[in-house]
């Protein structure tokens, strides 16, 4: 058994290489002075060094930028959306009602949860292709193992508006012809022709795009993070205008109750002897 | 309004609502599973048996109220040293609003380290091994398997203590007093194999491994078991903000740092 030794060695410390801020005096930032070096950065190129202690060329981040803002919807019908909106029609506060619609984008069928998922597909199939394996085999295992491919499908349509501008803007920055990318529309092709009723969506684009860079799997999920923040805060902002509780009202009878009968409630003691 | 199917509706077999007359966004009865919850539940039942019977759809036997009613005054407060309490009193100490205590708590008491996350895996290995101590011996000798999620792997046993030398007493008095009230196989197989096990799994039992079995006996999913664990959970949290919210910050730690990467290092 291990023991609580590790648990000693840092008690009462925090031993980083991450950063510290030193009130008064000065910030580091991942081994730079935040108000010195990394004064004049751009806040993505931060937020892209805070996620990989890497930096990226202009192209990359002008694609990385618009990777969130061309799935940035201001629809407070979508379910992540949604729950901002409703926090601002109950009149909570923005934060809270933000705060919970991000942590709701971690979502088993949209959002970060198919991130990952798509980005590990593309690289595992992209090592196996390098290997000699054929992609049939690898796009079979992958929809019998999962019953799907990640970035493949989606839950209310089959067409994804956001595929035709990042792949024009990608091809403007030159950054369109990537193994990853290739692979991508390669599985794209593959499924359709194949009809699998499976077409790529935006998930799976952005996660060639970003494996293009060199970003792992869970580099690619935090990156992700903010994307959808900028369309949830015009949702919060009119639901608070409108009249507290309008948004999406509900009356008993847009409730289908399908469960059991109505029965009698016994206590303990009217059943125990 | 018409009374009947709308063209956006929500489906439940959980609740039914019966509007006022006149106002179909009032309710005038409130049915659980049947029950009618504020005529003849309210005042003749417990907190037990409301939650049960939401999860379940069914209300518990008294043997059933009883355990989880005790598994609910184990988990109440895990304590100021537990990440999600103290994730809670980080919210507390700085002013920030109640519901940011108990999402912190909630996010931080989540994972595989004493969360949610983790009594969700150990009831999944409830499910697959039951009480057949070979299929034990075999679970827990496989190797990690990585599934790409956003749940980092687990780096340790799911139920067991990473950092323990021996069980807990509070754990092995829950894992005593839980056993000897549960209808259930588990919890008494889990304490007349306990050592076995940690044997097995290289560490000592958790609070998460204890009601992951309780959740189990119970009849509870993974699913639900994951969820009423993180709701279990809070009281604690909320009591523990509250209180750092009112001692102020002064008297909370703030650490000191050691910084690995410090640039004025590197100018010298």
């Amino acid at each position: 058994m291990n023991g609580p030794e590790i648990l000693k060695q840092n008690v009462d410390i925090l031993k980083t290489r991450m950063g510290a801020c030193y009130p008064g005096v000065r910030a580091v930032f991942r081994g730079f002075d935040l108000h010195k070096e990394l004064k004049d950065i751009d806040w993505i190129d931060l937020y892209m060094f805070g996620v990989t202690g890497r930096r990226f060329s202009p192209s990359q981040l002008r694609l990385l930028n618009s990777i969130w803002t061309y799935t940035s919807y201001p629809d407070a019908r979508i379910w992540n959306n949604r729950v901002a909106a409703l926090a601002g029609t109950a009149r909570s506060t923005g934060n809270l009602g933000i705060s919970a619609a991000l942590a709701v984008s971690e979502a088993s069928i949209y959002g970060r949860g198919i991130d990952i998922r798509a980005i590990d597909f593309l690289i595992r199939t992209r090592n196996e292709l390098d290997k000699g394996g054929n992609l049939a085999d690898c796009v079979k295992k992958e929809l019998e193992t999962f019953r799907g491919i990640a970035g493949y499908g989606r839950p209310l349509t089959s067409v994804d508006e956001r595929i035709a501008p990042i792949t024009e803007l990608a091809r403007s920055l030159g950054l369109d012809e990537g193994p990853h990318i290739l692979l991508a529309h390669a599985v794209d092709k593959f499924l359709l022709d194949g009809r699998w009723r499976l077409r790529m969506n935006y998930g799976a684009l952005c996660a060639a795009f970003t494996a293009d860079m060199g970003l792992t799997p869970q580099e690619f999920y935090r990156f992700a993070f903010p994307g959808f923040l900028s369309g949830m805060q015009p949702c919060y902002i009119e639901a608070e205008e409108n009249p507290e509780g309008s948004l999406f009202p509900l009356s008993c009878s847009h409730i289908i109750y399908d469960g059991k009968p109505k029965r009698t409630w016994l206590r303990p003691d009217d059943v125990m002897p | 309004m018409n009374p009947g199917k709308k063209a956006e509706s929500i489906y439940t077999r959980i609740w039914l609502e019966e509007p006022e007359p006149g106002n179909d966004f009032a309710t005038k009865a409130a049915y659980c599973h049947g029950y009618d919850v504020y005529g003849q539940m309210l005042g003749n039942s417990g907190w037990a048996e409301m939650n049960y019977l939401l999860f379940r759809g069914e209300a518990p036997a008294p043997q059933q109220t009883r355990l989880f009613d005790a598994l609910a005054v184990a988990l109440a407060n895990p304590g100021p040293r537990d990440q999600s309490v103290h994730a809670a009193m980080c919210g507390g100490v700085g002013g920030s609003p109640a519901a940011a205590c108990l999402m912190a708590a909630l996010a931080v008491g989540a994972g595989h380290l004493s969360g949610g996350r983790e009594v969700f895996l150990a009831m999944e290995i409830w499910k697959e091994c039951g009480t057949d101590i070979d299929l034990w011996s075999a679970r827990l000798a496989a190797p990690a398997e990585h599934i790409p999620s956003i749940w980092p792997d687990p780096e340790h046993p799911s139920g067991f203590d990473p950092h323990g030398v021996s069980a807990s007493t509070i754990v092995t008095q829950t894992l005593h007093c839980l056993s000897q009230l549960s209808s259930g196989m588990r919890l008494p197989w889990l304490e007349t194999n306990r050592h076995k096990l940690e044997e097995l799994a290289g560490h000592p039992i958790a609070f998460s491994g204890v009601a992951a079995a309780a959740f189990t006996d119970l009849d509870f999913s993974p699913e639900q078991g994951e969820m009423l664990y993180l709701l279990l959970r809070l009281p604690g949290a909320a009591a523990h903000a509250l209180e750092q919210k009112h001692s102020g910050h002064k008297k909370f730690p703030f650490f000191k740092i050691e910084l690995e990467d410090d640039p004025e290092n590197k100018e010298k």
